[in-house]
């Protein structure tokens, strides 16, 4: 038996590694959405979902919910409908990573010379792809049952950056998520159980001030009513700033805890 | 094995990897020389897996050392990473793509450039005949192309040293030769391979060395015919079709061979070693079976194969998870959803054994097994 001597290494430098990242991210980017292409199925019903929920809050629902905004409840509605369509885009995220890892994709991906962080990374890449299409639609599907912007063209990007960035934090929860559950059904209950509350129970449907005091309680002061009233300033016109802060401190503290948690439980995933 | 040279292209010391209370590696110790082929052979949760991610840096050992090329699977993982394939029980393929995107995107996983990720794609195809399912999506091609595209995907990076782990479980038999051959010319090209296995006739076909592991540790090492030649000679072999006489049969043949017989009651097959005593041997039980008044079937005096060593080296036959034999067999046959589930679970070898031999009746669920 030979003792196991000193090697030394020449590992790539900085620069080339970040360009490795890049491309190992491209990569897994495009993995996931030649999956897409693969399964139209998927991404058509990922659409349709939202588009269902916009029609039957605008038809059914809306007449029976009284709101103070210009142009009545579509103008309330849609931004909350793109806050929770951004919230739930995580869903496909949990699933996704949930289900590589159970077949055991994720490892042997990491035993190849890729980077570390693609995977994830490819992932999320892929996800706000798909989200971003999803709002867009959501905003077209707007427009023709009667939502306008009313605040001018560059809040009405915003909003939809806002939205964008917003999904993208809850991806990386639900990266953390899929994970650290690793299993796939286990997954999707499971994102029903947070999603579900974080989305009802906030400012996205109905006034807030309709709800019991103890659900107001809660209802005011959770991320998801703070971006969604900034979205909703953003595309109806109106006083941003403080709801913005709000929002943007939420998204940090999400994206510092979860971020980091992802990429733990990548790293430790078997 | 002190003949490995001064730089095996794998070298391992006192591995030892813990899952809580389960002790998975107690103390591994294995060397493979460069170009040459370890088999690693032992039943179902005898540590082969855990081995083989450990030396594929996806685990981190709890003691010992373990390098690959000369490179610390722990301190130098990247480095090992970029020299070694791993193809086995977890897919890298996705089942969506067709078999040239997959390998194209490994490619570039692996840094080539596009022009050579498409053309390294093209070459293996070519070598692994797939050439014409290229264009599919994998989740089309049979288990045995599926395992090939599977291969080849851990070539891409042209790794000179590679593990396999269990690569021909859950295969048919037509493609379980196929893989053979594969392997064949993969080590004949150079590559340093390191295979798991629980079929004792796939590591005496394919491994000049093989290596036994049973509860995390080796239990014997050499070649083929070494390990063979710890039997020390010939084996007798009979079945007895009355049950109920298999004790008579065993007492009987105890006085004519060296060792003690081995029964296996599910299948009433009697096995012992005989030593050089060979044709001496075989009319001496003959008599004491007639004499005994024991009907048998299929006498006959054989070489040894590499299970009657496993049987002979840790008092259990290979395929039967250190399980008194016969007794999984009967669980599986306790019918009822929850009695099928647990036989499942627990024969799970067993069960991968039966859809192969079955001639891949089951593609998707062998498949995605573990």
């Amino acid at each position: 038996m030979t003792a196991v001597a000193a090697v030394r290494v020449a590992e790539p430098g900085l620069l080339t590694r970040a360009r490795w990242s890049l491309s190992d991210t491209l990569a897994i980017t495009r993995r996931n959405m030649l999956v897409w292409m693969r399964v139209p199925a998927y991404i058509v019903f990922t659409v349709v979902q939202p588009v269902m929920f916009v029609l039957m809050f605008r038809y059914v629902f809306g007449g029976a919910i009284p709101v103070n905004v210009p142009g009545g409840y579509v103008s309330f509605l849609m931004p909350g409908i793109i806050g929770q369509t951004a919230a739930f885009a995580s869903f496909g995220t949990a699933i996704a990573l949930a289900m590589e890892l159970q077949k055991g994709v994720i490892d042997r991906l990491r035993s190849m010379p890729m980077a570390r962080s693609a995977v994830l990374a490819g992932r999320l890449v892929a996800d706000t792809a798909r989200m971003t299409l999803t709002i867009l639609i959501l905003v077209g599907i707007g427009y023709a049952v009667g939502f306008r912007f009313r605040g001018g063209v560059l809040p009405a990007i915003w909003m939809v950056l806002l939205a964008i960035v917003v999904g993208l934090a809850f991806c990386c929860v639900a990266a953390f998520t899929g994970l650290a559950i690793g299993d796939e059904e286990s997954v999707q209950a499971f994102g029903m159980i947070w999603l579900f509350p974080l989305t009802f129970v906030s400012s996205a449907f109905v006034p807030i001030p309709t709800m019991p005091g103890w659900l107001q309680a809660f209802a005011n002061n959770q991320p998801v009513t703070f971006a969604v009233n900034t979205m909703r300033a953003l595309a109806l016109g109106g006083p941003v700033e403080a709801n913005l802060l709000k929002t943007l401190a939420w998204l940090a503290g999400i994206f510092i805890v979860f971020a980091p948690l992802a990429v733990r439980a990548y790293k430790r995933a078997s | 094995m002190s003949e490995a040279g001064p730089d095996p292209a794998i070298a391992v010391e006192g591995l030892t990897k813990s899952f809580g209370q389960v002790r998975a590696l107690r103390g591994i110790d294995l060397s493979v020389p460069r170009g040459s082929v370890l088999g690693v052979l032992g039943p179902n949760g005898a540590g082969k897996t855990t081995a083989v991610r450990i030396l594929t840096t996806l685990l981190a050992p709890d003691g010992g050392r373990a390098t690959v090329n000369g490179y610390d699977v722990v301190r130098h993982a990247a480095a090992v990473r970029r020299s070694i394939g791993l193809s086995g029980q977890a897919p890298a393929i996705q089942e969506e793509l067709t078999g040239r995107e997959n390998l194209e995107i490994i490619g570039r996983l692996y840094h080539l450039s596009w022009a050579e990720a498409r053309s390294r794609a093209g070459e293996l195809l070519e070598q692994f005949d797939l050439t014409e399912a290229a264009r599919r999506p994998a989740k089309t091609y049979s288990g045995g192309m599926q395992r090939r595209l599977d291969l080849a995907a851990s070539l891409v990076g042209r790794p000179s040293v590679l593990f396999l782990d269990e690569p021909t479980t859950g295969l048919d038999p037509r493609s379980r030769l196929g893989m053979w051959d594969i392997i064949r010319s993969l080590a004949a090209s150079g590559t340093t391979i390191l295979l798991t296995t629980q079929y004792l006739d796939e590591a005496d076909e394919l491994a000049d060395a093989i290596v036994v592991i049973d509860h995390g540790r080796v239990i014997a090492e050499g070649t083929a015919e070494q390990l063979k030649s710890r039997i020390g000679g010939d084996v007798l072999e009979f079945t007895v079709p009355d049950r109920a006489r298999l004790g008579d049969a065993v007492a009987a043949v105890k006085r004519v061979g060296g060792a003690e017989p081995h029964a296996d009651a599910e299948a009433g097959l009697i096995t012992v070693g005989v030593g050089s005593r060979g044709s001496e041997a075989l009319i001496e039980a003959v008599r004491a079976l007639d004499g005994a008044g024991v009907t048998t079937r299929g006498l006959a005096l054989r070489r040894p194969s590499l299970d009657d060593v496993f049987l002979a080296l840790t008092g259990h036959a290979a395929e039967e998870d250190g399980q008194p034999p016969g007794r999984r067999g009967r669980g599986r046959r306790a019918g009822g959803p929850g009695g099928r589930a647990a036989g499942w679970q627990d024969g799970r070898g067993g069960e991968r054994q039966l859809a192969g031999r079955a001639a891949g009746r089951r593609p998707g669920i062998d498949q995605g097994g573990e």
